[in-house]
């Protein structure tokens, strides 16, 4: 099967810092695969390469046979990528069904002035919003709270409707930026359940950062490890936990 | 779950509208009656344009998050491209509400291709930048206006930045914008009728903006801007077109404005800084992003001045008391927490409980 995911040769410099430097994945269609690596070790540097936040010094990114090196996150986004962030960001002060809804923003449009008339294009975009972005919610078990503030959920379904939010934008891959972050033990084990469904029923590919080695040995096939922005280790999940170098430079003797 | 909200908006909206056609009514029956002093009924037209002002303003700094200065600039073009155009037209176009609603298209339209133009370079900025270059553009409009002369005779228009002679008008030429001393001899098409009903189409446009999909990625911009980005929403489009559509609605009132005095001249008084801080404050103190909240703002800040001319010296001094102990009542979090405490909603939720 040809890879969804091909990166060749990718790395950047900021003034005198190589923080990514020959970096190469290529991920298949339906693969939940792991990016780990201690910290400082370029991770988040690669996901904000991936999205087009940061436009790589060299290297090539492909995307289901599509060349989008160099492109902007927005044109990113709409060749298939979507992501979450390590630090939640939310949009704050809509109503979580909203957050999904700007989500969906380019796949139901109408116009300015259908939506300032109140035209019916307006009214019949705005349901078939309503019932999409329920229907996402509902996977999270966030419809009750789809009248809520985002700002005022509790902080593991901020990160469950960051997920939603990016799934609205019906991406071919999803990039999870620590999804796990600052979760308990059960939260976390709800979160695995939650990244196989969506994986399972939205037919998703998912690349992850995470440092939990719960999690990623739980659900990752596949494992890059990075440090120092190089690549340490590639391959099959357990082979690369491993690895001695892994555990050295990582894990800890 | 999802019909509540619906309502919610609904319900809040309803309100909005509804008082401002409630106070309208109020203020016709009680000129009818003949209760309002000459005084209070030339303020009429000015409240209509300061509520506009508010509101549009409340577009740019609510909604999309972005502090603008300019507000005064924009309501400056379409003030004198309206009563351009109505000068001009005087004589072609006999019918008075015709060439009133023309002439608020042109000022919309002239004054939302200015925001555009002025948007594009300076919405790469944020925050003080933002509002800093935005003053700038404001005071820059107006001078430019201050040594505009246009004059009109049987060759067609003729431009100076210099002065009034170097137009070289023919005989029976007459000047239209005669440098600092303006434009005079507007017809005075404005009415508090017709104030009312620019106010409730500021509402439409600005409400429905809002809760649609493009408000919805205006206000996911103002949030978070790398999140936005990353969901594909379009920054700079969104960016723009709130403020082009912020600054058309300024021009509106500018129209209004000009059409209700004969002489219209850009001094600092008007269409200067001062004015556009003015609008900064009815906004702030109404509540960023909230319509309603600057409509009141909008109204008590303008009439209080006039209220309490008898007090002649303490006039501003009382003014800017009652300014800082409202800013105090809408936003200090202690007098929050008291409001909601013995808010109407709640006794009579508690009274209703006890039954």
């Amino acid at each position: 099967m040809a890879a969804l995911l091909e990166v060749k040769n990718l790395g950047i410099s900021f003034g005198g810092l190589r923080a990514v430097d020959d970096f190469e994945v290529s991920i298949k269609k339906g693969q939940l695969y792991g990016l780990i690596g201690p910290n400082g070790a370029g991770k988040t540097t690669v996901f904000n390469l991936l999205t087009g936040v940061y436009k790589p010094s060299e290297g090539m990114i492909s995307l289901d046979g599509i060349n989008i090196t160099g492109l902007k996150t927005i044109e990113i986004n709409r060749a298939g990528i979507a992501r979450t962030f390590q630090n939640i960001r939310l949009f704050k002060d809509l109503s979580v069904i909203d957050n999904v809804k700007a989500g969906l923003h380019n796949h139901y449009k109408y116009s300015t002035i259908e939506g300032i008339l109140r035209m019916p294009g307006y009214f019949k975009m705005e349901k078939e919003m309503t019932e999409k972005a329920m229907e996402l919610l509902s996977v999270f078990e966030l419809d009750e709270e789809a009248d809520y503030l985002a700002a005022n959920l509790p902080y593991g379904k901020q990160r469950k409707l960051e997920i939603a939010r990016a799934l609205a934008t019906e991406p071919k891959l999803l990039l999870l930026d620590e999804p796990a972050a600052g979760m308990n033990p059960n939260e976390t084990l709800e979160l695995m359940d939650t990244i196989r469904f969506v994986r399972d029923n939205f037919d998703m590919t998912i690349l992850l950062i995470e440092h939990d080695m719960k999690l990623v040995s739980g659900i990752c096939e596949e494992l890059t490890v990075l440090n120092f922005g190089r690549i340490l280790a590639q391959g099959p999940t357990s082979a690369v936990l491993n690895d001695p170098q892994v555990i050295t430079a990582y894990l800890g003797e | 779950m999802k019909k509540l909200k619906l309502s919610k908006t609904l319900k809040d909206n309803i309100l909005t509208y509804g008082m401002v056609i409630l106070a309208y009514i109020i203020m016709q029956i009680l000129i009818g009656t003949g209760n309002v002093s000459s005084l209070m009924q030339g303020l009429l037209v000015p409240l209509c344009v300061y509520v506009i002002l508010a509101v549009s303003l409340n577009l740019t700094v609510g909604i999309l998050g972005e502090l603008s200065l300019g507000h005064a600039g924009f309501m400056c073009v379409g003030a004198f491209t309206g009563a351009f155009f109505s000068k001009c037209m005087q004589d072609v176009i006999s019918i008075d509400l015709l060439r009133f609603i023309l002439a608020i298209i042109i000022g919309a339209v002239a004054a939302g291709i200015i925001g555009l133009l002025i948007g594009m370079p300076v919405l790469r900025l944020r925050g003080d930048y933002l509002a800093i270059v935005t003053l700038a553009f404001g005071e820059i409009i107006k001078n430019i206006i201050n040594v505009l002369y246009i004059g009109k005779d049987n060759n067609g228009f003729h431009f100076s930045l210099k002065d009034s002679l170097s137009l070289g008008l023919d005989e029976g030429g007459t000047v239209i914008i005669n440098g600092a001393q303006g434009i005079t001899g507007t017809p005075k098409d404005s009415t508090f009728t017709m104030g009312v009903i620019l106010i409730i189409i500021t509402l439409i446009i600005v409400l429905n903006l809002i809760h649609s999909r493009d408000g919805r990625a205006i206000m996911s911009i103002r949030d978070n801007l790398i999140a936005a980005e990353s969901i594909g929403i379009n920054i700079t489009k969104y960016k723009l077109m709130a403020f082009s559509i912020s600054a058309a609605l300024a021009g509106v009132a500018g129209v209004l404005y000009a059409h209700n005095l004969s002489s219209l001249m850009a001094t600092p008084k008007n269409f200067g800084y001062n004015m556009s801080i003015m609008i900064l404050v009815f906004v702030v103190l109404g509540g960023i992003g909230n319509m309603r909240g600057s409509i009141i703002s909008a109204v008590i800040l303008t009439l209080l001045p006039e209220l309490l001319r008898g007090l002649s010296n303490y006039r501003m001094l009382i003014y800017s008391i009652i300014l800082i102990a409202m800013m105090l009542f809408n936003w200090s979090p202690k007098l929050i927490q008291l409001r909601e405490k013995y808010s109407l909603k709640r006794l009579f939720k508690k009274t209703r409980e006890v039954q």
